[in-house]
């Protein structure tokens, strides 16, 4: 029959295509281990770049991307809050429309947006800058995880809330927000793992350096732009380093995400 | 004449031990209905799902027994649980339609939704295929509400005329057997009328078979009646005797109300 | 408290407007040189740090070509720590005394930013595809949870990896295979086709499975195979959502820098064929923004004025025709 073959024919392809895209990514995957595990030694831990070390620029991506956060969850929750629980209609559709626009907005933009507001007025790049980019991309992920997960409160608690008498407030903190906790979590630990491991807005903003330093105020150690920078440099041990850098980066960014799932699927 | 003949069918769900349905033997006679009814989780669904193998289409169930298909073609019976092959069951499920809770239009035209099973059966011929998509709304009562508007979106039509369209689709095809699981439980009382009657329709042409929960219904409808509890088929019966006249205590309690 | 609360609330939420428009003013603040002098011939005049002669403000004119000495864009801005300096002046004095300036266009970047986004939607289309089928529909389920989690984890990696390996691992493969450089439109196409292919697939088997399966059944039990179901019932069910899902994934390869930074070549030239290097805007931004000024630096603040308002402009198409039916 002729339906069966094209059946067959188009499930064969479907199934060959899903292998090749998963052989693609296996392919990164094993590169990545092999060639990071050969260039891995435990000294990367203690040593700084300037010693062919890793230390300072591992500290540093997590201050800057914890800067972010202290900046991004704050106030995306409380938008995600605002957008959900207060909002009038109209005007809470926009700013989600936004936030969800935002969030696909070209990271390497945002990075010129506070090079322009932040290292231009200030003379120089900092781990200021970097950690305000960081934020600027990490609040519309906070804001759309916060809101998605107080949808799936049930309308009835909150009124249960405030037909006990208590104030709105009240109902969202006490009631709202608890019941919605593990959600919301999960999603700011992965939007954690997607800040954490971002180059472009750090390029001009916080840039990299060479040594270890929690001076926000000056260019900041970062990783993943000095990957950027080992990577392409001329020497094979610097590109050695690249492949360990990678390799670490991407073992921090699973591991984080791969606690959130983790954490979803033992609530489920 | 039987249209299906199950005999000592039992069947389980994968990654359960306990058989979910346990020894069944239920004749479905042919150009009448019989309805299945039974609390919920009394496993009528799973045995009017076993009457296509529809549940092949998550794998790893197992079968016992024998559920026997009338071929009009040649008026031999055959075992559909030896089915294996792909086109076999594409055979099946023409020879056996199923209409299901909720209407279940395809995001398509009134036009093809109904021509649809016509189509991927090979028909092409254009007046062939609008002669039949007539005919079956015309048997589904939906022709005068719709011939006007064939070309546009089914889902434009309210819930009880999807059903109906659900039901022009599915007879379309001219199966030999209809398989109605809950047909009307999404519906308000007066579509669910109109649909009872079309039922009733119907067995003309087809040999039915209807899982409810709602006993008016089984009694209003149906010629048969099986009472099913806990995966057994505890009394079969002319639908006048199970509903004035039960055999069993069980089903007397269930169709009083005392439990379900 | 309650006021305080719901004012703070408010104000984080109208943040988000603020930002997205202060990104917008600033952006266009910091190009209006670019703007004022160029207008909107910059996105279509190839030319990028070239000096012509002030009385002819073309772009190719005999005599530029024959100012070898500072126009040789190519070599110039491969090495983005000899770049700066030429681009600090508009006008300057050249050796023979015509006074000249220096112009700068936005085509290279635009045409490599938009073919590279073309060539990875093709590499990715198909095989994406391909997967979300055999996720949502070929796959038993527990095969479909492990890969479908595994895809998932794998549209996390940082995309500088992606850039790192298709480097060193895929581009000199694809150059065999091809012919033409290693570093060219072509491998930074295909890399970023790999980088975004976990997260299409990902949405778009999302976007898939909100097809009931009791729509599925009804056409299975009216005697359907597989492909007619994906075809007839699925797609069409799931369609908006599915084009919603493959635009969000251009907006990515788009606005994508890490990625395509390794690969493509990075120079203002444009591609005569697709293994040819050339350069895209975000690349442009990544590799001279530390070290450009004056004229130089507000026509990169011009290219990313618009590649924000490029990435907005389908961001918000695909929502708002496309993932917001698929929503309601």
């Amino acid at each position: 029959m002729k339906r069966l073959l094209i059946n067959k024919i188009i499930l064969t392809l479907s199934t060959i295509s899903a292998l090749i895209g998963l052989a693609f990514l296996a392919w990164i995957l094993v590169t990545l281990f092999i060639k990071g595990l050969s260039s891995f030694h435990f000294s990367l831990f203690v040593n700084d770049l300037i010693n062919n070390g890793l230390r300072n620029l591992i500290i540093g991506q997590f201050i800057l991307a914890g800067m972010a956060s202290i900046i991004g969850i704050p106030l995306g929750m409380v938008a995600g809050i605002y957008i959900r629980e207060y909002g009038q209609g109209r005007y809470a559709n926009l700013i989600r429309n936004l936030s969800d626009i935002m969030m696909s907005a070209p990271s390497i933009v945002i990075g010129a947006f506070v090079y322009a507001i932040v290292v231009v007025p200030t003379g120089h790049t900092s781990g200021f800058a970097g950690s305000i980019a960081l934020a600027i991309m990490m609040i519309p992920i906070v804001i759309s995880t916060t809101d998605s997960m107080l949808s799936l409160v049930p309308q009835e608690l909150r009124e249960a809330g405030i037909a006990l008498g208590a104030s709105k407030y009240k109902v969202i903190f006490d009631i709202v927000i608890k019941s919605a906790k593990v959600g919301i979590m999960t999603g700011i630990l992965l939007a954690f793992a997607r800040i954490v491991g971002e180059t472009a807005p750090l390029l001009f903003t916080s840039q990299t350096s060479n040594y270890f330093t929690l001076d926000l105020t000056h260019a900041f150690p970062s990783l993943s732009v000095s990957i950027y920078d080992l990577a392409s440099d001329v020497q094979t041990s610097s590109r050695d380093l690249a492949w360990a850098a990678s390799f670490i980066l991407t073992v921090m960014v699973l591991v984080i995400n791969l606690t959130g799932k983790f954490i979803t699927r033992n609530k489920k | 004449m039987l249209a299906m003949n199950i005999e000592k069918f039992s069947f389980t769900y994968p990654g359960v031990d306990e058989p979910s349905l346990k020894n069944i033997t239920l004749p479905i006679e042919k150009n009448n209905i019989t309805a299945l009814i039974g609390p919920s989780g009394c496993g009528k669904s799973t045995l009017l799902r076993s009457m296509n193998r529809i549940h092949d289409l998550y794998p790893g169930n197992k079968y016992d027994g024998k559920i026997e298909l009338l071929d009009e073609t040649n008026k031999k019976y055959k075992n559909i649980l030896k089915i294996k092959k792909e086109n076999e069951f594409i055979k099946l499920r023409q020879q056996v339609g199923m209409i299901f809770q909720k209407p279940t239009p395809f995001p398509m035209s009134i036009f093809d939704n109904v021509a649809y099973g016509l189509k991927i059966a090979g028909i092409r011929n254009k007046s062939e295929l609008s002669d039949r998509v007539e005919a079956a709304l015309k048997g589904s009562a939906l022709w005068n509400e719709v011939h006007d508007r064939l070309n546009k979106s089914a889902m434009g039509l309210s819930g009880g005329q999807q059903q109906r369209l659900c039901i022009a689709r599915a007879v379309a095809v001219k199966p030999e057997v209809l398989l109605f699981d809950e047909p009307t439980s999404a519906l308000d009382p007066i579509s669910t009328s109109a649909i009872e009657e079309l039922i009733v329709e119907l067995k003309k042409d087809v040999s039915i078979a209807i899982v409810t929960h709602n006993m008016q219904q089984a009694s209003r409808i149906s010629d048969y009646t099986a009472f099913m509890y806990l995966g057994d088929l505890i009394e079969y019966d002319k639908t006048e005797n199970i509903f004035l006249n039960p055999k069993e205590k069980r089903t007397e309690d269930y169709i009083t109300g005392r439990f379900g | 408290m309650e006021k305080i609360f719901q004012k703070f609330a408010f104000s984080s939420a109208t943040l988000v407007f603020i930002i997205l428009l202060g990104i917008f003013i600033t952006l266009f603040n910091a190009a209006r040189p670019a703007i004022n002098e160029f207008g909107l011939n910059f996105i279509v005049d190839p030319a990028w740090n070239k000096e012509v002669p002030l009385s002819t403000p073309q772009t190719t004119t005999d005599k530029s070509a024959a100012q070898k000495s500072v126009t040789d864009t190519n070599d110039e801005s491969v090495d983005v720590n000899d770049y700066g300096d030429s681009s600090d002046d508009m006008i300057m004095e050249d050796e023979d005394d015509t006074p000249t300036k220096t112009i700068y266009g936005g085509l290279v970047p635009l045409v490599g930013t938009i073919f590279s986004t073309l060539i990875a939607l093709a590499f990715a289309l198909p095989i994406a595809m391909g997967i979300s089928i055999f996720l949502a529909e070929i796959a038993p389920k527990k095969i479909a949870t492990f890969v479908g989690g595994a895809i998932e984890l794998l549209a996390a990696i940082p995309s500088i990896i992606f850039g790192m390996w298709g480097l060193y691992y895929f581009a000199p493969i694809v150059a065999d295979l091809f012919g033409g450089f290693q570093v060219s439109l072509l491998t930074a196409g295909l890399v970023l086709g790999v980088m975004i292919l976990p997260f299409m697939a990902a949405i778009t088997r999302d976007s898939m499975n909100t097809t009931p399966d009791i729509l599925k059944e009804s056409a299975y039990a009216l005697g359907a195979t597989k492909f007619e179901v994906i075809k007839d019932v699925i797609f069409p069910y799931s369609k908006v959502g599915i084009i919603g899902s493959i635009i969000l994934s251009l907006g990515r390869a788009l606005g994508e820098t890490m990625a395509v930074a390794f690969l493509i070549g990075s120079i203002f030239e444009l591609p005569h064929k697709i293994t040819d290097p050339t350069i895209s805007i975000p690349v442009a931004l990544a590799n001279n923004f530390g070290e450009a000024s004056g004229l130089g630096m507000s026509s990169l603040f011009y290219l990313a004025l618009i590649l924000f308002v490029m990435s907005f402009a389908i961001i918000s198409f695909a929502k708002f025709y496309f993932l917001r039916k698929a929503n309601s």
